[in-house]
């Protein structure tokens, strides 16, 4: 990249828009997953549409890659910067640009901050119902991206069920519009497929979301259980009594001592702690309330505390929240996973990582969105310690083929971004990804928007595709190669 | 769309042979005239027994340059565009298999030819559904369902087929097999694949199983009706209930010719929530206005599609998509619009999505269903004709497809590109 081409871009974003310097660069060179570090060549930081389409025009004739960034806030490198390329930052584009609540739509800009616009759309007794952690800092683009999640899509359904309509860029810098503000556009669902594409088909520049009425009544119960094994068993119980609550959360020993030592919820000391989350009109709760106390207590939960008032729930909700970052507290380093599995395998696949983790001498604390088998071991190390890092990353690994072989998936919320690419292949066989690569053949055949993220390998887009050859499960159980 | 191929290709007796050898004989026949789609007479029907046979016959129709017209029950055949070829059809029928209902994990995994009501009765024996009300559910199927994108009243609480589904298995042109999503609800590593193909009309492959969520029974049901004076009474009703907190499972209004519309409601919940909620209903709506009609008032959007479907009146249906506060204007442009001429019905769901059912001369019907067209699109909504009179002039099934259609082609382009799958039959005549 010459200095002509960034005269151009200067030219198009503003001295403000364009970042060259190496000191400010480093903010940019990694994402919340801060192992993987790679500089830019520059960051622009467009205020319109239009300046992402003319930045994107100059990267399709120039052959620019580019890496496209929220808050920064992902856990799995999407945002990581390619070599040689730059990254569009999308927080200068924040307003919130239309809230209609007759419809239960709010259109906004991708800078947008998630919680922003529950705070928005408050007063009236609505709320944006994805909440993954970062919530007060992460960004409706990169929620996009990532298709997030949260505690409450057990329920409420993820990122991609509350996007109606997408205003993209596509890589060589024309705007489309996907979906819209009614529902079933005629056409391809192609807002489906870009919600979690994690940057690689082209960048939102407009989101229109759906948003859900305030329920009348809201209820968390927090149990505490001997291990994760009556917890599992109560949650088994829960779902076979017919009962879909708002969440269901449940933390090991480990993880409940690390949320104590930083934020003091006050949680009783306890092999397993239950979260679970009603909503609904206020009777209808009740019922069900009384139902999941006694559920509860006959797997064996020796304290029980219903949260009622909204003081009380952020409380029990405080160390849930804060459970990644209060590992700090009991381990100088951590990697989070993001494995899921069904549900029901929930004892076998703990008692497997209680094996590995012991096998390797390395702790692991537990804590899981546990309605939908959701984990996220956090594999905790020490990396002044010579080899420890190495372990730690080999036994996260290993986590990930359990919740495969287990018939989960390697993500359930953080994305696959440049963290596990390669363990694609063994979630998926050749042709599947092939098949996925086709459809980014047809958004980016240039390969210019966060490539190197997502498939293990690129695919070329004149390529002839081969011939189908059977699943590697349906083979040999795992393959090994990681 | 690069055609690719020659417009002339026959279902010779090489291919018959060749098919022959990957299907057995028995499931092997020539069409006839119940097998045309659209006016278009297709040659040879296959109907393969395993999924992998499927792929395997789908690529040699690719290699022979013959048009595929993939077939689930048949309902909903005469949606979209009528094909530009036609020559053999692909049917699901026996891949019927429920393959794995993992009720303690809410996942249900099912071949694409297996009807709507047989998967519901299994999952019914664990006291769960997939929570879809779908049209002729005793003859629908899966693929069926998912190719046309259908959905019914529950989608208000339970969301659509594309929040329902959670992974897929596509057999492409080219014999590829490919997967997407998974076994579990909570997953996204790839593309969301079950998405792109949920509503693509069986045109970018065909759907061969697919994985749903499933949800629990409700414990307890209630269906209550309420008339109102006039369809901007009725808007105003189904906006005040959309922004209470009650949690109904469905809500939509009927307009049956000049009656009155009738706003109805569906409660699902333990008895405590229901005895609550329909209290909690009176406050919002006059009680003297109510009435407990019980459920077959969900089944009155089949009903709409059915009398068109029969083929034997004079009537056309069509899919209507408005934003939910713009219903009553809706309303009020189609009675204008077929005011005299067209006899006219309808039923829309608080989501905004709804069945038109118009009775008339066919060319009355193609003006109004036109007319109509225009006032939605220009309110950022859409109309899909699905049913109409073989007489009817012929008007676009889809509509304006807007900006997107370029990336829609190179879609087609990547997955299809021979264009042998429902050539012509989807939007901007992909």
């Amino acid at each position: 990249m010459d200095a002509r081409i960034f005269k151009e871009l200067r030219a198009i974003v503003g001295q403000r828009g364009l970042i060259t310097s190496q000191e400010e660069l480093h903010t940019y060179e990694c994402d919340g997953l801060a192992n993987f570090r790679v500089m830019p060549r520059g960051v622009l930081l467009p205020a319109s549409a239009e300046q992402v389409q003319a930045i994107l025009r100059v990267c399709h004739r120039e052959r620019i890659r580019f890496v496209a960034r929220g808050s920064g806030t992902g856990l799995s490198g999407g945002a990581l910067p390619v070599e040689n390329g730059i990254v569009i930052s999308l927080t200068r584009m924040n307003r919130i640009l239309e809230v209609d609540l007759p419809n239960a739509r709010v259109v906004v800009e991708p800078g947008v901050i998630n919680l922003d616009i529950t705070a928005r759309v408050q007063p009236q007794a609505y709320f944006y119902a994805p909440d993954p952690s970062s919530q007060s800092v992460c960004s409706i683009g990169g929620n996009v991206a990532e298709n997030s999640g949260g505690a409450h899509c057990l329920k409420y359904g993820f990122t991609t069920t509350h996007v109606l309509g997408l205003e993209v860029v596509l890589p060589d810098g024309t705007l489309v519009h996907l979906g819209g503000k009614a529902l079933d556009a005629p056409g391809y669902d192609l807002a489906g497929v870009f919600v979690g594409s994690e940057g690689t088909l082209g960048i939102a520049t407009k989101i229109t979301l759906r948003i859900v009425k305030r329920p009348e009544c809201v209820q968390t119960l927090l149990a505490a259980f001997p291990s994760t094994n009556e917890a599992g068993a109560a949650v088994s119980g829960i779902i076979a009594a017919g009962m879909l609550p708002a969440a269901i959360e449940m933390m090991d020993n480990l993880a409940i001592q690390a949320a104590e030592a930083a934020v003091h919820a006050n949680y009783p000391n306890c092999g397993a702690l239950l979260l679970v989350e009603l909503d609904g009109p206020a009777a209808e709760v009740q019922a069900l309330m009384t139902h999941v106390d006694e559920i509860c207590r006959n797997n064996g939960a020796w304290e029980i505390r219903v949260a009622q008032s909204d003081a009380e729930r952020a409380l029990v909700w405080k160390g849930r929240k804060a459970a990644f970052a209060a590992m700090g507290r009991i381990s100088p380093n951590y990697i989070v996973q993001d494995g899921v599995i069904p549900r029901t395998a929930l004892p076998r696949v703990m008692s497997e990582i209680d094996r590995l983790s012991r096998q390797a001498g390395i702790r692991v604390a537990n804590v899981f969105h546990a309605g939908d088998g959701n984990l996220h071991p956090l594999v905790l190390y020490d990396r002044r310690i010579v080899g420890q890092e190495e372990a730690a990353e080999a036994l996260s690994h290993r986590i990930l083929e359990i919740c495969i072989a287990a018939g989960g998936s390697i993500t359930g919320e953080h994305g696959v971004g440049e963290d596990k690419k390669m363990a694609m292949s063994k979630m998926f066989s050749e042709p599947d990804l092939e098949t996925m690569q086709r459809v980014r053949c047809a958004f980016d055949p240039l390969q210019l928007s966060n490539p190197t993220k997502v498939f293990p390998r690129p695919r070329l887009c004149g390529e002839i595709p081969g011939k189908y050859v059977p699943h590697p499960l349906e083979i040999s159980g795992i393959a090994e190669r990681f | 769309m690069d055609a690719g191929v020659s417009s002339k290709a026959v279902v010779t007796d090489g291919f018959v042979e060749a098919a022959r050898a990957i299907v057995s004989a028995e499931h092997i026949r020539p069409a006839d005239p119940h097998d045309a789609v659209g006016g278009a007479q297709p040659q040879v029907v296959i109907e393969p027994g395993s999924e992998q046979e499927l792929a395997n016959v789908l690529k040699l129709a690719n290699d022979a340059g013959l048009a595929v017209i993939p077939r689930g029950g048949g309902t909903k055949l005469a949606w979209g565009n009528p094909p530009d070829r036609a020559d053999v059809v692909l049917s699901t029928a026996r891949l019927n298999r429920i393959i794995e209902h993992a009720w303690a994990d809410l996942t249900v995994t099912v071949e694409a030819g297996c009807s709507m009501q047989s998967l519901q009765e299994t999952l019914s024996q664990h006291g769960q559904r997939l929570a879809l009300d779908a049209l002729w559910p005793d003859r629908d199927t899966i693929g069926g369902v998912l190719s046309t994108n259908d959905s019914g009243a529950l989608r208000l609480r339970f969301g659509a087929l594309r929040d329902l589904i959670i992974g897929v298995t596509l057999a492409l042109p080219d014999g590829t097999l490919a997967s997407s999503g998974g076994k579990v609800v909570k997953n996204v590593a790839g593309y969301d694949l079950p998405k792109l193909a949920t509503g693509a009309l069986g045109t970018l492959g065909v759907i061969t199983r697919a994985v749903f969520r499933i949800h629990p029974l409700p414990k307890e049901a209630r269906t209550i009706s309420c008339l109102t004076r006039d369809i901007r009474a009725a808007q105003r009703l189904m906006l005040a209930i959309q922004d209470s907190q009650l949690a109904h499972s469905a809500l939509q209004v009927r307009v049956i010719a000049d009656a009155a519309p009738q706003v109805d409601v569906l409660f699902e919940a333990t008895q405590a929530g229901l005895t609550a909620q329909t209290e909690q209903l009176r406050s919002i709506v006059a009680p003297n206005l109510f009435t407990d009609p019980g459920p077959v008032v969900w089944k009155s959007r089949q009903e709409l599609y059915g009398a068109a479907k029969r083929g034997d009146s004079n009537s056309a249906a069509a899919k209507i998509s408005i934003l939910p506060a713009r219903i009553a204007d809706a309303m009020e442009s189609l009675a204008s619009i077929s005011a005299g001429k067209v006899r006219r019905n309808a039923v829309v769901q608080a989501t905004g999505i709804g069945c038109v059912h118009l009775e008339g001369e066919p060319a009355i019907l193609a003006s109004a269903l036109k007319s109509l067209r225009a006032v939605l699109e220009g309110a950022g909504g859409s109309l899909a004709i699905a049913h109409h009179p073989a007489a009817m002039p012929l008007l676009d099934a889809w509509g304006e497809p807007g900006d997107a259609l370029p990336l829609m082609r190179a879609v087609k382009q990547q997955l299809d590109p021979k264009d042998t799958l429902n050539p012509g039959r989807f939007v901007g005549g992909i």
